[in-house]
This record gives C-alpha cells, structure tokens and sequence, in this order.
C-alpha cells in the first residue's frame, strides 16, 4: 500500500485509452465502474479535443455484482459494434474489473464480431499508464501486423512510432520530425498510433525501418517489428541540437542516404543564442531536472552541453527506463531519483536549492512552493501544455523552442547584475521577479525544510540581516553553505564574517 | 412593489413523464465529494483506500491546481496487498500513521471506501474504529463509501454526512440547537443563513458539516432540519434515525427557492409571516434584480440537463420559474422523490424527467431536441460544442457557491454567459 498525494502517471488502462483516442476506427470496450468514466475530460478538456474518446464502458453498479456483470461486458460491446462500426476494437478491463474476473477477452471472442478484437491484460495493480500505453500499442500491432507485400522495399521509407493523444507536444514533435525526415528524402509509410487506422497498422511492414520517437510508448512495438519484420529501429530520440544531428546521421544510416546535405540544410538559433555574450549569465546554474526518462535524458543533455548549465539533480518517475537514467546520472556524477513519490522529489529540490527546475506540472509546484524558477519539460500534462501556437521539443525548431523557454523564467544576464550591486534598491526586493515576469511571478526562496542544523548558536542578528541582502533567488545557497561551512569548522555563532569566509571558501 | 411570493404549489409529481434508463453512465463516483468536502472541513483529511485510478480520478477532477499540500490522498492497493487481507490491515495502519504524523494538524480522519475495496470486502469501518482508538482522542477516524460501484458524484457527500452524524456530540448541558441544516454549503452562503436565520429570530442555528471536527453541531431527539442539498437521503435517514425531524422544503436556488426554504423554517417554528418578510425581503428583491438581466437573455430558451449532480430537477425548477427557460428533458443520476416533491411540483408540465442514463441514447435524445443550451459534465462538452451546441459544465454547478439571494445573480450568470459568449465570438 502506497500513500499517493498526486500521481506523475494514471493507471494503464488510461495509457491503452491514449492509443485508442489517437487512432481512426478502433473502439476500446472498457469493464469498469462509472466513475472511471473521468477519463474522458482527460481528453476533452486538457487536451480540447472535440469529440469524446472511442470507449464505451461498461459501467457496472454494485448490485451487478452478485448477477451477470460478464453480461453486461457482452450488451456493452455488442452495443459498441453496432454503433460505432469500428475496424478494430480492444477490450479489457479497469482496476475493479481485474478483480472480478470476468475474462474481457473471452466474452468479446464469444460475440465473434466480424472485426479484428484485442484483449488487454493490463495488471492495474502492478503497472501504470506509459507500460499500459506501450502494452497496447504492441498488442494492436502484433495483432493487426500483416507480412509485407510487395518483395522490393524502398530502403529510404520509414514508420514513424510513439505519437499518442495526451502525449507531451506529440503532434508538433510529429510534424517537426515529418518535415525532417521528407527532408531527407525519406518517405514516411505510417504514423501510429497518432491519427492511424487499423489499416494503418496492417502497413507497417511495409516500410525500411523505424523510427521511435518515443520508448515510452513504442518501444516494445519497435522491438517486436525488429524481430519479426527485420525492421531495424532509431535509439535516438531528436530533443537538442546534437540529438537531433545524431538522429539525422543514425537514419542517414539507415536508409542509406548522405547525412550531410541534411546536417547542413538544418539548423536552430539555439547554438549562436547560447554563444551571444548575453548568455554568459547561464553559465554553472544549478538545474535539477525530473521527468519520464525520455525528457529527462534530452534535458540532461541540452543543459549540459547546449546551454551550459550545472545539472545537480536527475530523475524519473519511468521505473521502466530506470537504467539508462542511472546510466546518464552517473556520467554526471549523480545518482539518479528513481520515484513516483511526489513528497521524495520535493525533498530533494529543498535540499538541492537549485537556481532552475526542468520539470513536470508537478515539480512546476513544488518550485513555485519553494520559490524557483522551473520550465515544464515532459507529462504530465496540463492544459497549458496544449498551447494554440506550434511549440514542437524535437528537431532543430524544438531546439529553438527550449531555449526561449528555458531561459525565459531566468533573470537575465545584466539585471542579475545590477541586482547584485544595488541590492538594498527598495524595488529590488525579496518579491521583485524578473521584470519581464510580471510582479509576483516568484517568491523567496523558503529556508529548506531539511537544511542542516545550523550550528548551535545560529546566526547573529548583523549576519542574518547581511544574509538579507544577497538576492533571494541565491539566498537560500548562500545560507545552507554558509551552515555547513559553520558546521564543518565548529563554529557555534555564525556571524558576518562566517558568511564572507564561507562565500570565499565555496567560490574558489 | 408587490412581493413575489407563492404558496409551494400543491401539484404532485404524477403530470410528470419519467423515463429510467439503464445504460452507459457518464457521471463521476463518489470519491469526488472530496474535491469540495476538503475544503469545507479544515481540519479533516480524506484518505481514499484505492487503486491508481481513484487517485487519478480525483487528481483529475481537482485539477493539479491545488497549491497547498491538499488535505487528502490516495492509499493505492497494490498486488502484495491483494495477495492476503491480514497484511493489508496492517498496511493501512502503517499509512495512516505515517500520514497523521506528517499532518499533527489533522483532528478528523475519513477512510474512504473505493470500488476495489469494497470488492475485496476491505471493512474500513472495522478499520476506523481500530484506528480511532489508536488515535484519540487528538484524531477521531470515521469511514464512508465513495466507490462508484455504490455512489455517484455528489452521493459521496451524503455518505460522508451520513458519516457524520453518530458522532455528533450530545453536549453536556443537554443544550441543542434547534435547527440543523444539512449540507456542504460555500462559507459565504452559510454566513447568508445564519445573519437571515438570526433576523426570523433562529440565532442558534447548526450547520452540518461544520467548518472544523471539533464543531460539528449537536444533534437530538426533535432537532428539526431543513436540507441545502437535495442529494442527501441517506444523512436524513441517519438524522431520522437520531429522532430529527425533517422540515420538508423547496431548495435555496434563487429568489422563489431561498424564500420557500426559509417560510418552510418559519411555518414550522410558528414565527410569523412578517419576521420571514422582514428578514428576507431586501434579499428576495436583491436575488430579482440581480437575475433581471440574466432573465431577459433566457426567457423562451431551450434547456437539456444531462444527469450528474442531483441538482438538476432544483435546477430546472428555477431556470423555468425564475429565468423563463423552457426544459427539455432534465436528467438525474437518481430521483428522490421525497425531497424533491415541491421541486418537481413546480416544473413545468410535460417536462421530461429522466432518471439513470444510456449516455448514446441520451445524446441522440439532445440532438434531436436541438436544445439552446445543454448541461453536462466535462467529457461531454467540448464535443457537443464542436457538434454546434451551447454547453455549460455542470460541475461549476458544484463547485461555485450558488445558494441563496445573494448567488442568485451568480448562479444565473453560470447559464447566460454561454449564451452571450457565443454572440460575442466572430470566430
Ligand atoms: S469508480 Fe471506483 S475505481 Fe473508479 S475512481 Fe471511483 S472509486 Fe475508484
């Protein structure tokens, strides 16, 4: 039993039903109670989409029980057939129903529709929405797959994997990644699951390869068309300036084709923005960076290498994909975050005061609780995630797109500075945010809840009231390294000159 | 000016065509209540015993907007917990004491019961009370069901009062108020009441739920009560049970609703028609012309409830009486006829009541009806906007505060400025 205050991931059948509303024809058939039935303002209202999923559930009550809810799984998706005529249809079941055992699956195949129908096993105690998603999208692909046609296959054609509907700017990534590829030269056969039909499927054989734009959701189909179609797959996924230039080289490779022209045809303002003298205020800020393993691993990067920052903290809630992020964790030195506990990650930012989060919604509040400035990079999603303009994170225009909004809940470069000189101006105060914010868009940094003891005798009044003049978005490093400092050498009052001793012992 | 003011017209409920149905439901469950029922105890923490799913769904359903560490959770079930019922006791022990020692400000804990654990018989009233014993007297642990096998959208609050109402305190000096009125509803609405309860001469009225566990009004044998919600049949049979007394009434929704829900409190305390005037009627004329400009924008109009809340038949009463609006069909998760009497008695005829749903069919229902303005939960709107429909999301109808005079104007703006935005849009 887990004590869960907010979830980074629904349960898997939400992640089954981001393949079936991405689709064209298919009609998910869902045994669960009628409150599960939220699921659709998931889809209607965060993403806006305008028409209702494909799902029809069953909505069983609790004086079914003792009666024929299997039944009621029959009516239901006989009812579902005769009314929406889909091509294709999944069934399965939601957490309640898995207990009551009622074998979807079996019941659908006794109605013997004349379309194609396949049952999910989604354990919805054991795993989660992204396993539910990339289940699905395998099942649907292993089911509907047909061996190819023709015996020629053009080697410059790809399939395109992993777009789903609440997926993280899925269809501006999509449309980014299209235009890159057609580029190339390179035809795209299908796209799925994202606006695919069932037909769609059938036609993935056709294709050289594929691409994965996203594990989380396309993985397993990947593996599974590698070993059983010889379909080789990407591993690179284009988040970044350099990804994106290595995934252009890796499918140049693949489809045989000269990576250069493309290499020199592309290219993001990201590489120059980041040159431009203006930038040199980013150079070393601290960043702790939490996400699904695919987000969280580009961002590692890009901070890294394209931006220039200090990441101090990585993680993901994606157990599945838990090894390559320790992997890159370790690269940087750190050990990643491996958690889905909301209150574990918040811990962690208090403890590591970084100057930026790159985040989920999730840590977008415990950095506004906290007083950080944060940028969303990965699901979960919110409405704001959604936005009317095109804002695609893959290839070389998402490249564009993170570096203005990264860098936009920063101070910039001279009024950092002149914020550091006249720190006692009445306007520069602890609530003055940055000026192109807007008034009261940060708050001061909160002392950590787990700082370090500071030594016995805390701080002396001058010390404290010199401690206020540092700008608050330092503040609270300046106090937890001044403590340490104090702590280490057994000093019991810290006093101004502790915390000058200290800003010259950590600034070497 | 010549009052309003009607006698509750006398009309049965049998004009009314009903139709029940058994199909596809698109309502939320129980656990829901949460949202608001949080918000409204301030000392009291919600603790879901469930699946993923039931956090998701109230996440969901709260919007991750909630800036404040909120006062509930989710005790996700997981596979170990299913493989045998000794251990899970022990988990829940182990999460509740976690939890009450993060939150030393909690001073009322509800174990919410879900659709998993009622179906592996989960006893969570056993629970609470091996907890409660744990825990008093600092924290008193009550149980109620929420599961969407067993309750729907607003039936968690009844449960949750329901709850509630053993335990309300029998005080010493045997001193009880003489009225009750049961029903979450929003701060201000409830300091509305009281100022207007203490102008007809009812200075000491309760207030079920209360504003924090160790307020909850007392409760004894001959406290009258009226009902602010009308969703709330089992709190009332658990007040019958307490030997309370139902005042029966119209529901507090706009000018004719809040007047007849406070006469129903005048006639059965004998105070007389002129306190109940004095005390209202600068209201009921502020409720009017609040509503004036609202009604002048849906009079003639065409109005379809989709079942969600239980509000709708009060609701479709008021939009007809007070607004002008013309109700097609007025669906409802669950029809309590004996609440609802006055309400459906002054529907008007012919007015299609629905109870249960088949949503598809429902849906085929609305369009064919071509209704003006159609009111319905968060999965439906956007697709029926995009059908060409005016929508408005019932749960605002929840989760804004709506009852009496003051909210009249607010509650009819909820219908109006869908209408009037789509005369604005040039898009
Ligand atoms: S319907 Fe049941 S399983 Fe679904 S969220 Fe509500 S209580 Fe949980």
């Amino acid at each position: 039993m887990q004590l869960t205050l907010w979830t980074y991931e629904g349960p898997p059948h939400i992640g089954a039903m981001r393949i079936a509303t991405a689709m064209d024809g298919l009609h998910y058939v869902l045994h669960a109670p009628q409150g599960d039935t939220y699921a659709d303002l998931l889809f209607t209202m965060i993403e806006r989409r305008n028409a209702r999923p494909p799902v029809t559930y069953t909505t069983f009550q609790a004086r079914d029980l003792g009666g024929d809810t299997a039944e009621l799984f029959k009516t239901a998706a006989a009812d579902a057939y005769a009314r929406f005529k889909p091509k294709a249809m999944i069934v399965g079941a939601s957490c309640t129903a898995e207990l009551i055992q009622d074998d979807p699956g079996g019941l659908a195949k006794a109605l013997a529709l004349p379309i194609p129908v396949i049952p999910l096993e989604l354990p919805s105690y054991q795993k989660k929405e992204n396993w539910g998603a990339a289940e699905t999208f395998y099942q649907i692909v292993r089911g509907l797959a047909q061996p190819r046609r023709g015996a020629e296959v053009n080697p410059r054609s790809c399939n395109i994997l992993g777009p789903t509907a609440l997926g993280f700017r899925h269809r501006d990534d999509l449309a980014e990644i299209v235009k890159l590829l057609e580029g190339m030269g390179i035809a795209v056969n299908v796209v799925a699951p994202l606006d695919a039909t069932p037909d769609d499927i059938r036609r993935i054989p056709d294709a050289a390869f594929n691409v994965v734009l996203y594990p989380e959701t396309a993985e397993t189909a990947g593996r599974w068309l590698e070993r059983n179609f010889k379909q080789p797959m990407t591993s690179v996924v284009p988040i970044g300036v350099s990804a994106t230039r290595d995934f252009i080289a890796q499918v140049a490779k693949l489809a045989g084709l000269d990576a250069d022209a493309a290499l020199k045809a592309g290219g993001s303002r990201l590489p120059w923005y980041s040159r431009s003298v203006d930038s040199t205020y980013l150079t070393g800020k601290r960043v702790f960076i939490f996400g699904d393993a695919t987000h969280a691993m580009a961002a590692a990067r890009i901070a890294r290498e394209e931006l220039g920052f200090e990441v101090v903290g990585l993680g993901t809630y994606s157990r599945e994909f838990a090894r390559p992020v320790r992997e890159a964790a370790q690269k940087l030195g750190l050990e990643a975050l491996i958690t889905d506990d909301y209150l574990e990650v918040e811990a962690k930012v208090a403890e590591l005061q970084p100057e930026l989060v790159l985040g989920t919604q999730m840590e977008r509040h415990i950095a506004k609780k906290l007083g950080f400035p944060c940028a969303v990079i990965s699901a979960p999603v919110h409405v704001q995630d959604f936005p009317a303009r095109y804002s695609p994170q893959m290839g070389f225009e998402g490249a564009n797109v993170i570096f203005d909004s990264w860098v936009h809940p920063l101070m910039m470069g001279l009024e950092e500075h002149l914020l550091h000189m006249f720190r006692n101006d009445f306007e520069f105060n602890d609530k003055a945010a940055a000026s192109h914010l807007g008034h009261g868009a940060a708050k001061p940094a909160a002392a950590p809840a787990n700082s370090t003891p500071p030594a016995q005798g805390g701080w002396a009044p001058e010390a404290e009231k010199e401690l206020q003049k540092v700008p608050f978005f330092v503040r609270g490093k300046a106090r937890r390294n001044t403590e340490r400092f104090a702590t280490e050498r057994g000093i019991n009052l810290i006093t101004i000159e502790t915390l000058y001793d200290a800003k010259a012992h950590y600034s070497r | 000016m010549n009052l309003p003011f009607r006698a509750p017209s006398s009309g049965g409920c049998n004009d009314i065509p009903i139709l029940r149905e058994r199909g596809q439901r698109e309502v939320f469950c129980g656990l829901t209540g949460i949202v608001w029922l949080h918000r409204k105890i301030q000392d009291a923490f919600f603790l879901v015993v469930g699946s993923r799913t039931c956090a998701h769904l109230i996440q969901s359903a709260a919007g991750v907007m909630i800036f404040a560490e909120p006062r509930f959770a989710t005790a996700i079930i997981d596979e170990r917990d299913l493989a045998g019922l000794s251990e899970i006791d022990a988990e829940l022990d182990r999460v509740v004491n976690r939890l009450l020692e993060r939150r030393p400000d909690i001073k009322m804990l509800f174990l919410v019961g879900s659709c998993p654990s009622e179906v592996i018989k989960l006893d969570l009233k056993r629970a609470a009370a091996r907890l409660s014993q744990t825990h008093s007297p600092k924290v008193r642990v009550l149980n109620y069901s929420g599961s969407g096998i067993e309750t729907t959208f607003t039936q968690g609050e009844d449960a949750c009062l329901a709850a509630l109402v053993p335990f309300s305190p029998l005080p010493a000096n045997g001193y009880v108020p003489p009225l009750l009125v049961a029903g979450a509803l929003s701060d201000v609405a409830e300091d509305q009441f009281r100022r207007i309860f203490a102008d007809m001469g009812l200075s000491d009225v309760g207030f079920l739920p209360a504003r924090t566990a160790g307020t909850m009004p007392a409760i004894a044998p001959g406290t009258r009560y009226l009902l602010a919600q009308p969703f709330l049949n089992d709190t009332a049979r658990a007040l019958d049970e307490r030997g309370a007394i139902h005042i029966p009434a119209p529901f507090p929704l706009g000018a004719e609703g809040t007047t007849g829900w406070f006469r129903a409190a005048t006639d059965a305390f004998g105070i007389s028609e002129s306190k109940l005037r004095a005390a209202t009627e600068a209201g009921h004329i502020r409720a009017r012309l609040a509503m004036e400009p609202q009604r002048e924008m849906l009079a003639g109009k065409r109005i379809f409830f989709f079942p969600d809340s239980q509000l709708e038949i009060p609701l479709a009463r008021f939009v007809s009486q007070e607004l002008g609006m013309e109700p097609v069909e007025v669906g409802t998760p669950y029809l309590q006829r004996a609440h609802l009497a006055q309400e459906i008695g002054q529907l008007p005829a012919g007015t299609m009541v629905s109870e249960g749903q088949d949503v598809e069919k429902q849906l085929d229902r609305c369009r064919a009806a071509k209704p003006d303005l159609v009111v319905c939960g968060l999965g439906l709107a956007n697709p029926l906007e995009a059908e060409g429909f005016t929508t408005k999301w019932s749960i605002e109808l929840v989760f804004t505060p709506i009852h009496g005079y003051e909210q009249a104007g607010d509650l009819a703006r909820l219908f109006s400025r869908p209408l009037d935005r789509r005369t604005r849009l040039g898009v």
